[in-house]
């Protein structure tokens, strides 16, 4: 029990869709109904619901198992951590619904457990787990329905991604700029200065020291002896820059939500 | 002479780059610490604000279990008289205290679940599933709040002990002591077997 303490478990890849289905239990037609109300449900409350079937957990107790998972996944927003996993592991025949901090007031342990209990298990039990699951998501979804509403869509798209690209022109433009008025000597405290002021800027974006210390030593590189690399980097600079932040519209991942161990187990 | 100016500017450089960084580190992992302190006490709190409930509901069926009520009510108010409070983390005796406290209640309270399942009536009570549920749950937030507080201490002595926070918390926080970390008592590693 002590040894999952620090997440020794591996967990399946969220892979872009609600419904993880490692141990097969649906058809692809009965995962594409389950995600298409978990879809719907979403976009109207920003609730993350997802169903994870598990072919072993791993000797772990499931709710252990089901609050490491749901944060290792972030199912959530970040901010009102309202996400909820019903987990069900067929060949321990337990099932649970992991509920995170945010819909611990809308959907609490009680009614977690009479879902488990009256909903999901006689399904269960005779084997019929999409009807199970399907009926157990309904529940969910009217239990937390009115908890929170989607607000209208903001551009949240990541700030740091943006500022990456930003710099990189900034420093380029910097180093051009030295490298046509000054004599590598005097270029020493110049660089320095943008070295120092590079790695403290990614420091505060990313809080990764040794990253931050990389950046810096790179920045500072680059502005003293800039001019042997000359203007034809700037292209090949520019195109990296795009790309990394896409998606969003289809796809599906974790908001970051978090998890405290709400929710309730059942076993059939 | 320029070349050693330009040499003692980088290691100064460093210097700020290696420990800037790090010189909030001691009162951060210290928030960190009360907020897990404080989720740890909220969890047993709740648990607490459910014995009520429960013992009144287990009364209904099984008034003749006077002893072990008794003992779950006792050692609820044992329970009351401390809280987890950032005083009692760099107090070892008070912590220990707490520790005791609560583990008592736990023993009590599974004793008490125990002696409730022979109580075919009681089972099928609604409202003791219910609070049966919320227990469970509960256990579970408990459980999680102090895995968590385990990790969020250990990180902070952690950052105590070793270089370089051990040189800037001398500096800096010379305040800053180790605190104290739970145990897993024999009592919480056993799990309580009910048999029929």
């Amino acid at each position: 029990m002590a040894s999952a303490l620090l997440g020794a478990i591996t967990f399946p890849t969220l892979g872009n869709s609600r419904i993880v289905d490692e141990a097969g239990l649906f058809s692809q037609a009965q995962k594409a109904t389950l995600e298409n109300t978990l879809a719907t449900h979403e976009s109207n409350t920003t609730n993350q619901i997802v169903v994870v079937t598990l072919s072993s957990l791993q000797g772990n107790d499931i709710a252990d198992y089901g609050y490491q998972l749901g944060r290792a996944w972030g199912i959530g927003t970040k901010e009102h951590n309202n996400g909820v996993l019903l987990i069900i592991a067929p060949n321990e025949r337990k099932v649970r619904i992991e509920v995170g901090y945010g819909l611990e007031g809308a959907l609490p342990d009680a009614i977690a457990n009479s879902i488990i209990q009256n909903t999901i298990l006689p399904a269960f039990k005779q084997n019929n787990y999409f009807e199970g699951a399907r009926r157990g998501v309904n529940a969910i979804i009217s239990a937390v329905k009115g908890e929170y509403k989607a607000s209208p869509k903001t551009k949240k798209s990541s700030s740091k991604s943006f500022i990456v690209p930003i710099l990189f022109f900034l420093f380029i433009g910097f180093n051009a700029f030295f490298h046509s008025r000054q004599s590598q000597s005097k270029r020493v405290f110049p660089s320095l200065f943008f070295g120092l002021f590079a790695g403290v800027l990614s420091w505060f974006m990313f809080t990764l020291l040794g990253f931050s210390f990389l950046i810096a030593f790179i920045v500072f590189v680059l502005t003293y002896f800039g001019g042997s690399l000359g203007g034809g980097t700037t292209g090949s600079w520019g195109s990296s820059g795009g790309g990394s932040s896409g998606g969003g519209f289809s796809g599906f991942s974790g908001g970051g939500g978090s998890f405290g161990g709400g929710g309730a187990s059942g076993s059939w | 002479m320029k070349n050693f100016l330009i040499a003692l500017v980088v290691l100064v450089v460093l210097a700020a780059v290696v420990i800037g960084p790090k010189i909030n580190n001691v009162p951060r992992l210290d928030e960190m610490v009360v907020a897990a302190t404080s989720s740890v006490d909220n969890q047993y709190k709740r648990r607490s604000d459910l014995i009520p409930n429960l013992v009144a509901t287990v009364k209904g069926y099984a008034d003749h279990e006077k002893e072990v009520l008794t003992q779950v009510t006792e050692a609820r108010a044992k329970v009351g008289q401390i809280t987890l409070t950032p005083e009692v983390l760099n107090n070892p005796q008070a912590f220990k205290a707490y520790q005791a406290a609560q583990d008592g209640l736990s023993s009590a309270l599974s004793r008490l679940m125990a002696v409730s399942e022979r109580y075919p009536d009681l089972k099928a009570n609604q409202n003791f599933l219910s609070l049966q549920a919320q227990l469970e749950g509960t256990e579970n937030r408990i459980a999680v709040a102090r895995r968590d507080y385990i990790e969020a201490v250990k990180n902070y002595n952690l950052e105590l002990r070793t270089v370089p926070g051990k040189w800037i918390a001398s500096i800096f926080y010379p305040d800053a002591q180790v605190k104290q970390n739970f145990t897993a008592t024999p009592a919480e590693s056993a799990v309580p077997k009910v048999t029929f």
